[in-house]
């Protein structure tokens, strides 16, 4: 994406809310952003680092509950109740990847699978502490400054600054030799060990970093809802970023935007009729996998290419 | 009482044995992650109430459930997963995307309340040895499992089946050079293990009933099981349904609300000493 793009996608960003009459379409605008930060930190791991986790719900669930707890069951303020939650997640993130990485490939999907499973098992059954499958209450959005975070448009802004910082930041760190390593240890892992590089410790900052950036939307997730329940932790909440960021194209800037989209849109259209999102979601999964390996971007400049090549080629 | 609960764990690994025999077969043989596996024992229990709803004697739900559940294993495999062969990540994908699809369906048609229903006339009831008393139920589920176990050992490894299923699994092209239809074999197997599954599933309602979520408890058990006991070795499943079994009857007693971590030391245990699982055959 060059730079006038990203200009240009900004100013809409910030008009939006303006030009939508309805607090309804700016509240999921707002989703929209906060999908988006997760889907990007489910980039880093998947297109980046190739680690496809099926427990990326993890970081983004615990950090939902631990403020959610923090602020609104214990009332501590609320920046100390945002930088605990995501501490917790944090080391949760840690832990989990120094299990996990253990294995490899298709056992590293099973094992993040089992232990995302086994987090959303005990968010459903530990009454004292998660309020069990009837989820939690309590949180408010706080009043910053002298702005109501009740009022759907402000509470947009604030998140489309958010988002703007956590799409930067990953950015910056896919960019950084970090990231390079990290892809190096994707492409080249025999190689980069000879190097001297430690293929193990550079998977294992990935997956915390990611995790760190599923925190933080997990918490801004708790403040929109301000209500959690063990579905922030369930498989659904891992594969949809996982579905936006192969829809929107992998390892991009644009492609996990686009794909949050898209996928926040599908659901918000087909829950206002029918209670059957995980049906479209596992559709739109199995669509994506047969038919559209490469994600939409790839697809459609497929098509483009076909259509341009039928054009130009003489028939016959 | 402490018999009785261990009896109930060893019934409940039964169960489990039941249901991840197939599962840990197939991945462990021919790399084929089922991960539908947890929704399909959810769809078969469904069935199993809907057939005895129907009025079906018992053993013709269970077959009703094995059965249709089978069929859906070769319409899954023949559609999808035959596309996919040797691309495990994207088969990991579409088995979850298709359990999503199978466990909403299923809340759809049947609802969000448990269901259940009674075992036969002859399993009701308890058998007395002494002092001790054993629901027979579960008495049945127990030598289910070790009758599955032995039949599965003797399929493998005893008969001619067995020998091209491992001769296909392990250098499919030879395989295919002296004339062994690899991808019946494969489909077979595959459609066998989604038989085990559904029957499990059936066979699971008098004691577990049904109900939403199911799948995923299911799905976690089954994969704490190959994890700990390591994919495609029998003994391993046998094992590790046993300790999880032990860990799932006697974590609610011992920790009331946090019977799901006391899971997580197995794994956390396995994982730290033997990466592959403690009997798991392939280097991953």
């Amino acid at each position: 994406m060059n730079r006038l793009g990203i200009w240009l996608l900004l100013l809409a960003a910030i008009a939006l809310p303006l030009a939508l009459r309805s607090t309804f379409y700016v509240d999921i605008c707002t989703q929209v952003l906060i999908a988006s930060i997760f889907a990007a930190s489910y980039n880093i791991l998947i297109g980046h680092a190739r680690l496809i986790s099926l427990g990326h719900a993890a970081a983004f669930g615990v950090g939902a509950y631990l403020v959610t707890i923090a602020a609104g069951r214990y009332g501590l303020p609320h920046p100390m109740a945002i930088a605990a939650a995501l501490a917790g997640a944090l080391l949760i993130a840690a832990a989990l990847a120094a299990f996990t990485l253990r294995t490899a490939g298709i056992a590293f999907m099973m094992t993040t699978l089992a232990l995302g499973q086994l987090l959303w098992g005990i968010a459903g059954q530990w009454v004292a502490g998660t309020g069990g499958e009837n989820g939690l209450t309590g949180l408010r959005r706080p009043a910053l400054l002298a702005l109501d975070l009740e009022s759907p448009a402000v509470f947009y802004y604030v998140i489309l600054v958010c988002a703007v910082a956590a799409h930067f930041f990953m950015w910056r760190f896919a960019m950084s030799p970090l990231g390079a390593l990290l892809r190096g240890a994707r492409d080249q892992p025999t190689r980069l060990t000879a190097l001297g590089h430690d293929v193990w410790l550079i998977r294992f900052i990935g997956l915390v970093y990611a995790g760190f950036w599923a925190a933080v939307a997990g918490v801004l997730y708790a403040y929109f809802h301000e209500f959690v329940s063990p579905q922030v932790l369930s498989v659904e909440t891992s594969i949809e970023p996982l579905v936006m960021v192969i829809l929107g194209g992998v390892s991009t800037v644009a492609g996990p935007i686009v794909g949050a989209a898209i996928i926040v849109l599908m659901q918000q259209v087909v829950s206002s009729y029918v209670a059957a999102w995980p049906t479209l979601l596992g559709i739109a999964m199995i669509a994506i996998l047969m038919f559209m390996p490469g994600g939409l971007a790839a697809s459609l400049s497929r098509l483009w290419d076909r259509a341009r090549f039928r054009r130009i080629a003489p028939r016959g | 009482m402490w018999t009785v609960q261990l009896l109930n764990s060893l019934a409940f690994a039964a169960l489990l044995f039941l249901a991840c025999a197939g599962f840990s077969l197939i991945f462990g043989l021919m790399r084929i992650p089922n991960m539908a596996h947890g929704a399909m024992f959810l769809l078969g229990g469904y069935l199993g109430v809907a057939a005895i709803r129907l009025g079906l004697p018992f053993w013709a739900a269970v077959a009703c459930g094995g059965v249709t559940v089978a069929l859906l294993g070769w319409i899954i495999d023949a559609l999808l997963l035959v596309h996919l062969r040797r691309r495990e990540s994207a088969e990991v994908l579409v088995t979850i995307g298709v359990s999503l699809v199978i466990a909403n369906v299923s809340l759809l048609i049947w609802g969000g309340d448990p269901l259940r229903f009674d075992p036969p006339d002859a399993f009701v009831g308890s058998l007395r040895v002494g002092h001790l008393i054993f629901p027979k139920y579960r008495l049945v589920l127990i030598a289910m499992a070790v009758a599955l176990g032995g039949l599965l050992y003797l399929l493998i490894e005893r008969t001619r089946i067995g020998a091209m299923v491992r001769a296909a699994v392990d250098d499919r092209d030879m395989a295919r050079a002296v004339g062994i239809r690899v991808t019946w074999i494969f489909t077979g197997i595959f459609c066998l293990s989604c038989f085990f599954v559904g029957a499990a599933g059936v066979l699971a309602v008098p004691t577990l009933s049904v109900f939403p979520g199911l799948d995923g408890n299911i799905l976690l058990l089954s994969l704490i099981v190959v994890i700990v006991g390591g994919a495609g070795s029998l003994i391993g499943a046998m094992i590790g349904s046993i300790v999880v079994g032990l860990l799932y009857t006697f974590g609610p007693i011992l920790f009331p609300d946090l019977a799901y971590a006391a899971l997580f030391l197995p794994m956390a245990i396995v994982l730290a000493i033997f990466p592959n699982g403690i009997f798991g055959k392939q280097a991953s």
